[in-house]
């Protein structure tokens, strides 16, 4: 058997030769950066992982890596990213995309792939806007934030990922600062690492529609306290925190859904069970 | 009153003038501009009374405008592309229930691959969904039509689609002439519903029917649209009188009083057919144009009386039945009483591929001379398409067809290695 040549990743080696066409100072790059830092860090092949996306600024990411990539409809990313995942359970699977994609096109496959728990991790590039399409508000948005699609704003309380993440069912739940690639980069290596459905929501600025988030970069702050595997902690932590709290703020010990294995029962003992 | 504005906006501004009391807005290219137009009056409280939802999603755009339209209410959207097939199941159900929703379709390519351009793929996907589609020429009748909509939809108790080009039409600066409110309000009675949430007289709406009524429930839609044949060029000519401009219908013919050849299309293409039908006439070839403004219900005599003397139909259509041909030209072959062979398709103009006057020209003079194949694509790139068959055929594994064509044409710079 000859030995394989130890291959040395960084973080170029899964980055791809198309250029975003994200806005100069948009968050994403850095999480583009946070990803590709967080694969060369695990040494994983390029090709043994694969990004899937919806629609948005935040999920052209696939074309930006030099995985796999896949691209899809609205609000599909997870339900596309669990198919994949259990017809090709040895790939690390990355689900990716924005806020408009994830908690509202999308929002039902987030609670039922919290749910099932396959082994995922799912990275939300929040900026709370649409930005594709220009500026409208997103789950995420502030209830008083005044657009041209919300006139006086939408009077609507904002949706709150990590808690309803939680009460889910996703094992893994952090909160990461596009403005710390590095921190956020350590935070994508703890969720892959983590088996079952990691949630990792990335307070991503959009400084083209939402140029007030540049403030962002001086109230994002470390979590004050360890992680915690009591759900009941983490549910009070999640639903009292200031929304700037960054790292992982719960870990849980769910067994990850179990892929199809072989055959249990083979041909010939099903024959017998029906035979007449 | 003239106005120089966006085709979005004279949007807005006309479904303003109807008193809309919910509007259900979600973001989609190219149809973003006329929601957020509306909400920008809504700010300025200049559509009061009226409830401005922001939705999560196509689907719950559709499924709350029926909750609306149910209880009375009269009920907008406007949307284009994959949030009309988002929302698929939802146009069905309003269409079913007989609810007089009125909704924009910018209309956009379908995905896969993703595409924000202009075709017709959306609308022509939805097209036996028993609402009433309407197609606009110009931003003037995308305006008109939305006032008739509301009439049409609501006398019948049914929906209207008025379907505009994508970028074309939504996002260009023309001139139109803008109603007054009087002038709208003197045309659109307010909305009377024939089925209604009223606690006076509790009813429920939405009954699970068997195979013993079904089939009588959708006969009726039907009988509503060939209605609406009657009814729509009647109101045409009203509205006609009221705003004194041509607008809606069910079609409009175009030099064709000699013509030998008639081109048949629909929406804004129909300008630079026209153009390039005038610069031919100028030549002494007998040409002429057909544009069907109303495509379902489809007005299968109007268009049988106005390609009664054609010798040849050419159907430039911004759609495709895969594994068909075109959805048009098969609606036009139901109404010619020639051969159907003298009826041919000519697909165009797909994902935005632009349509020039050289072009058509070409399929023109080639269906005169009888050398143009029953179905064209028009200004198809063969090399590239003979490229990723050869591709296909010499490996299994020959990748994703779109990026693999990107790449041939060096759009993108993928790794290769």
């Amino acid at each position: 058997m000859t030995a394989v040549p130890a291959v040395a990743y960084t973080p170029q080696s899964y980055k791809s030769e198309v250029k975003p066409v994200w806005c100069p100072g948009c968050g994403d790059y850095s999480v583009l950066s946070a990803v590709t830092k967080a694969l060369a860090k695990l040494e994983l092949p390029p090709e043994q992982v694969a990004v899937v996306s919806g629609i948005g600024c935040s999920s052209r990411i696939p074309a930006y890596t030099n995985c796999y990539g896949f691209h899809g409809v609205h609000g599909r990313a997870l339900a596309a990213a669990t198919g994949l995942k259990v017809a090709r359970p040895d790939l690390t699977v990355i689900a990716a995309g924005g806020d408009g994609d994830g908690y509202s096109i999308g929002g039902n496959h987030f609670l039922h792939a919290c749910r099932r728990n396959v082994d995922m991790t799912y990275i939300v590039m929040d900026n709370r806007v649409y930005g594709m399409t220009k500026g409208q508000p997103s789950p995420t948005t502030e209830p008083d934030w005044d657009s041209k699609l919300s006139p006086h704003g939408t009077g609507l309380r904002e949706f709150h990922p990590l808690v309803i993440a939680l009460a889910s069912g996703a094992n893994f739940i952090a909160r990461a600062f596009a403005g710390d690639p590095n921190g956020c980069a350590d935070l994508i290596v703890q969720a892959i690492r983590t088996p079952g459905f990691s949630f990792v929501e990335v307070l991503s600025p959009c400084v083209t529609f939402r140029p007030e988030q540049r403030e962002w970069k001086t109230m994002a702050h470390p979590a004050a306290v360890a992680p915690t595997d009591d759900p009941a902690r983490a549910a009070r932590r999640l639903m009292t925190d200031d929304g700037f709290n960054i790292g992982i703020l719960y870990a849980g010990n769910r067994a990850p859904y179990r892929s199809a294995q072989a055959a249990r029962v083979s041909p010939a003992e099903l024959e017998k069970e029906f035979a007449l | 009153m003239l106005k120089q504005i966006e085709g979005s906006r004279a949007v807005a501004e006309a479904v303003a003038l109807c008193r809309p009391e919910v509007i259900c807005a979600y973001p989609i290219s190219p149809q973003t501009h006329i929601v957020e137009g509306l909400g920008e009056m809504v700010k300025r409280g200049a559509l009061a009374p009226c409830e401005f939802i922001n939705v999560e999603s196509e689907f719950a755009a559709m499924s709350v405008a029926i909750g609306a339209s149910a209880a009375g209410a009269r009920a907008y959207t406007a949307t284009a592309s994959q949030g009309l097939l988002f929302m698929a199941e939802a146009v069905f159900n309003a269409s079913g229930l007989g609810l007089p929703i009125v909704m924009t379709v910018a209309n956009r390519a379908i995905g896969a691959p993703i595409n924000i351009w202009n075709d017709h793929t959306d609308a022509m996907s939805q097209r036996d969904c028993g609402w009433i589609q309407l197609f606009a020429e110009t931003n003037q009748e995308a305006l008109d039509l939305h006032i008739q909509a509301f009439r049409l939809g609501e006398e019948l108790s049914l929906p209207v689609m008025v379907c505009m080009d994508g970028f074309i039409l939504t996002h260009a600066y023309e001139r139109v002439d803008m109603p007054t409110q009087a002038q709208v309000d003197a045309y659109l009675p307010p909305y009377v519903p024939r089925q209604s949430l009223d606690p006076a007289e509790p009813v429920s709406i939405g009954a699970m029917v068997g195979p013993e009524a079904f089939m009588e429930v959708r006969y009726l839609a039907h009988v509503k649209q060939m209605r609406a044949l009657e009814l729509i060029p009647g109101w045409a000519e009203e509205f006609r009188r009221a705003f004194g401009r041509d607008s809606g219908g069910l079609l409009h013919s175009y030099r064709t009083e000699d013509a030998e050849l008639v081109i048949v299309a629909l929406g804004s293409v129909l300008g630079t057919i026209k153009d390039t039908v005038d610069a031919m006439r100028e030549r002494g070839v007998r040409i002429g144009v057909l544009g069907i403004t109303c495509f379902r219900p489809w007005p299968q005599e109007a268009v049988r009386a106005a390609l009664a003397q054609a010798k040849q139909v050419l159907v430039l259509e911004k759609s495709l039945a895969v594994g068909l041909g075109g959805i048009v030209s098969n609606n036009v072959r139901t109404s010619y009483a020639g051969a159907a062979q003298a009826v041919r398709t000519v697909i165009a103009g797909l994902g935005g591929r632009p349509i020039s006057r050289a072009s058509l020209e070409r399929v023109f003079a080639q269906a005169l001379d009888g050398t143009l194949d029953p179905v064209t694509f028009l200004d198809l790139d063969r090399g590239l398409v003979e490229r990723a068959l050869a591709r296909e055929r010499e490996a299994r594994r020959s990748g994703p067809i779109a990026e693999n064509i990107l790449r041939d044409l060096g759009v993108v710079g993928a790794r290769i290695s």
